[in-house]
């Protein structure tokens, strides 16, 4: 709609112009070893200067030699936190006078900005509140809050190691209508950001800032810094191989290579916890001593954990094994099948902070190779 | 409803009394759980003793002589309901380390009569002699979990007593995960969650004191800290023995851990 240079010392401006407008800000910040999302009230809590290195089970922060606010990747939080918080309570209810009394628990409104979505979250808020919205008892608390937020994405001018975005078809570029979506520049001039607006609300905030119009330079350095994102990760790519890949998964339920995963698979859960778009929760009631009140609590699950497919006689998902299968071929097959694309946004969060580094993309070539060895020794 | 009260009792065996104290230090509940159960038994509050049977038993410490092996199943059939509390009822407690040690080896460097003391081999969990019904894990146990077991029995409900990892509250508090952020080896991702993710939301890795979770894969741990982190063998150890040093799956991988030198 709407493009403008927002020179980088002007940063705070348009955070200054987010909480004006009623927004609380969300964005990097450090915390001990890591990036998380959190508050931000201006650009000094932004992680300036600082990039993020991950791998499979290990994550560290180095500095980056240069002044950016968004030289890292996606942080350790996934936005979900926000739009669905880990523990919230439903309802309430109070014994009187041998009455019981309900009381409907009533959210604060936080109208959230989030401030540095990358492309592949971006999607992963898409897919998360598609699913809220899907059958007949819609998440509207999870949706109202998603319906008023505001999205400022930041283009990625590096990709972390564990990212796969292009094989997902999610990023590295911004294709969703984000409010806004930044650019950080450094090069062919002054550090600024090419500013970027997609909607009607993005429009309004850039129009208060009355930036300086952008220039052939500043497109042309944008469009560079996110070029080379692309080769970074093309020459990586495919770590997940999308074709026939569903119908493999499908192929392979009883594959030994299951029970070797399982050999290293902790079920801690930490996977499903980090991901932007599992969904699972729990329901659990809380009472007082004298049965006075009862309070009724939403809380994040996963399906690593026994208590998440127990009945009566014990859990349907009992071993590592199943359960880890569970995960995978949800993520990136049975969730085709309920939602019509992948549960997986290639942000590589599972893989990074995987406390023994197992990485999804890694299982499935395995399936795949494995798959092919097979028809190999039939067909000798 | 002119029923009575139920009644509640407590005991101790080897421990350091600091799972009872957690019950006294509930301070501003202690108030109405005295309300609603009639406290039976509970030699550190009040020496006032009522003879049971009793309804609710809380079962502090070890089980490491001879003559706690009698006692405790006097207890358990005073008891409806036995709870154990603490590392120590529930996995043979620190002093479970002595386990893997020659027992009157000790005894004669410490005592000047070591032909006085009756002590057991091992020191074992109750679960090791009677039938438990609910366990409290955690050195010392966490005081949330115990009025929620209380709240749950006496409002005849299922208590809400989670079997996985401590990962699961570390994640739902928003904390860094020390394990992959260079903190240092974490027990938590095989550990009980219960406490609240203390330790890693300071900053300092999971000690493993509520013990091992359900399905825990210690070995696959302990490997990738051996073999990819390169972590010291002394500090595996230490990681694996110290509360809950009897609990099958950490004795188990400190005795393969031990193997593979
Ligand atoms: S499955 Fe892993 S890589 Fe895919 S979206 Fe979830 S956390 Fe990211
Ligand atoms: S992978 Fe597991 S936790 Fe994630 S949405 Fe599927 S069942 Fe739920
Ligand atoms: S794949 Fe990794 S993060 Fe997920 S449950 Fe297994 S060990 Fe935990």
């Amino acid at each position: 709609m709407s493009t403008g240079i927002l020179p980088a010392e002007r940063l705070d401006a348009l955070i200054g112009e987010l909480w004006a407008a009623g927004y609380t800000v969300i964005g990097p910040v450090r915390e001990g070893g890591a990036l998380l999302y959190d508050e931000v009230r201006g650009s000094e809590d932004l992680p300036v200067g600082l990039v993020d290195r991950q791998e499979g089970g290990r994550y560290f922060l180095e500095p980056s030699g240069d002044g950016r606010f968004f030289g890292h990747t996606v942080a350790a939080t996934p936005w979900k936190r926000f739009l669905d918080p880990p523990r919230r309570r439903l309802w309430r209810a109070e014994r009187r006078n041998g009455q019981l009394h309900f009381l409907v628990e009533t959210e604060e409104e936080v109208r959230f900005a989030f401030l540095g979505v990358r492309a592949c979250d971006l999607h992963g808020i898409r897919i998360r509140s598609a699913v809220a919205e899907a059958g007949p008892e819609p998440d509207e608390a999870l949706l109202d809050r998603r319906r008023s937020a505001l999205m400022v994405a930041v283009q990625c001018t590096r990709a972390g190691g564990t990212c796969f975005c292009a094989d997902l078809g999610t990023g590295p570029a911004v294709d969703l209508p984000a409010d806004l979506v930044l650019t950080e520049l450094l090069e062919d001039g002054p550090h600024r950001f090419l500013a970027e607006s997609r909607t009607e609300a993005g429009a309004k905030i850039l129009q208060r800032l009355s930036l300086g119009p952008a220039g052939e330079v500043d497109r042309a350095a944008a469009a560079r810094a996110v070029a080379a994102t692309r080769r970074t990760l093309a020459e990586r790519s495919p770590r997940l191989e999308r074709e026939g890949l569903r119908e493999l998964l499908y192929r392979q339920l009883e594959s030994p290579l299951w029970d070797e995963v399982a050999g290293r698979c902790l079920s801690c859960a930490n996977c499903t916890l980090v991901c932007p778009t599992c969904f699972c929760s729990a329901v659990e009631d809380v009472t007082d001593l004298e049965g006075a009140r009862l309070e009724r609590w939403h809380r994040a699950d996963s399906c690593f954990t026994a208590e998440f497919s127990q009945i009566h006689g014990g859990p349907v998902r009992a071993s590592t094994r199943a359960r880890y299968r569970q995960w995978l071929v949800h993520k990136l097959a049975y969730w085709s099948d309920q939602f019509g694309e992948p549960g997986c946004v290639g942000c590589g969060r599972c893989i990074t902070w995987c406390p023994v580094g197992i990485d999804l993309t890694e299982v499935v070539r395995d399936l795949r190779r494995r798959e092919a060895e097979e028809s190999g020794e039939r067909e000798r | 409803m002119a029923q009575r009260k139920p009644r509640l009792a407590v005991f101790k065996f080897t421990s350091c009394d600091g799972c009872q104290l957690s019950l006294l230090d509930c301070e501003d509940e202690l108030l109405a759980v005295a309300e609603r159960v009639e406290i039976a038994h509970f030699l550190e509050a009040s020496s006032r003793v009522l003879p049971g049977p009793y309804d609710i038993g809380l079962v502090e410490g070890s089980i490491s002589t001879p003559a706690q092996v009698e006692e405790i199943r006097r207890v358990r059939e005073a008891c409806r309901l036995l709870v154990t509390i603490g590392a120590c009822a529930t996995a043979g407690g620190i002093q479970a380390l002595r386990n893997a040690a020659d027992v009157a080896e000790y005894q004669r460097l410490i005592y000047p009569a070591p032909e006085q003391i009756r002590a057991l081999e091992r020191s074992t969990p109750v679960a090791d002699h009677v039938a438990v019904d609910f366990e409290l894990r955690g050195c010392p146990i966490d005081k949330g979990q115990l009025m929620e077991l209380l709240s749950a029995l006496l409002n005849r409900r299922c208590p809400r007593l989670a079997r996985h990892a401590v990962c699961v509250e570390c994640k739902a508090r928003g904390a860094v995960c020390l394990a992959v952020a260079g903190g240092g080896p974490c027990m938590g991702p095989v550990t009980q969650a219960g406490c609240g993710a203390l330790c890693p939301a300071h900053g300092r890795p999971c000690y493993g004191c509520f013990g091992p979770k359900e399905n825990a894969n210690v070995d696959a741990l302990v490997h990738w800290w051996r073999h990819v982190q390169g972590v010291e063998r002394a500090q595996i150890a230490a990681q694996l023995q110290n509360f809950n040093a009897a609990a099958a799956a950490f004795e188990d991988a400190a005795r393969r851990l031990e193997g593979e030198k």
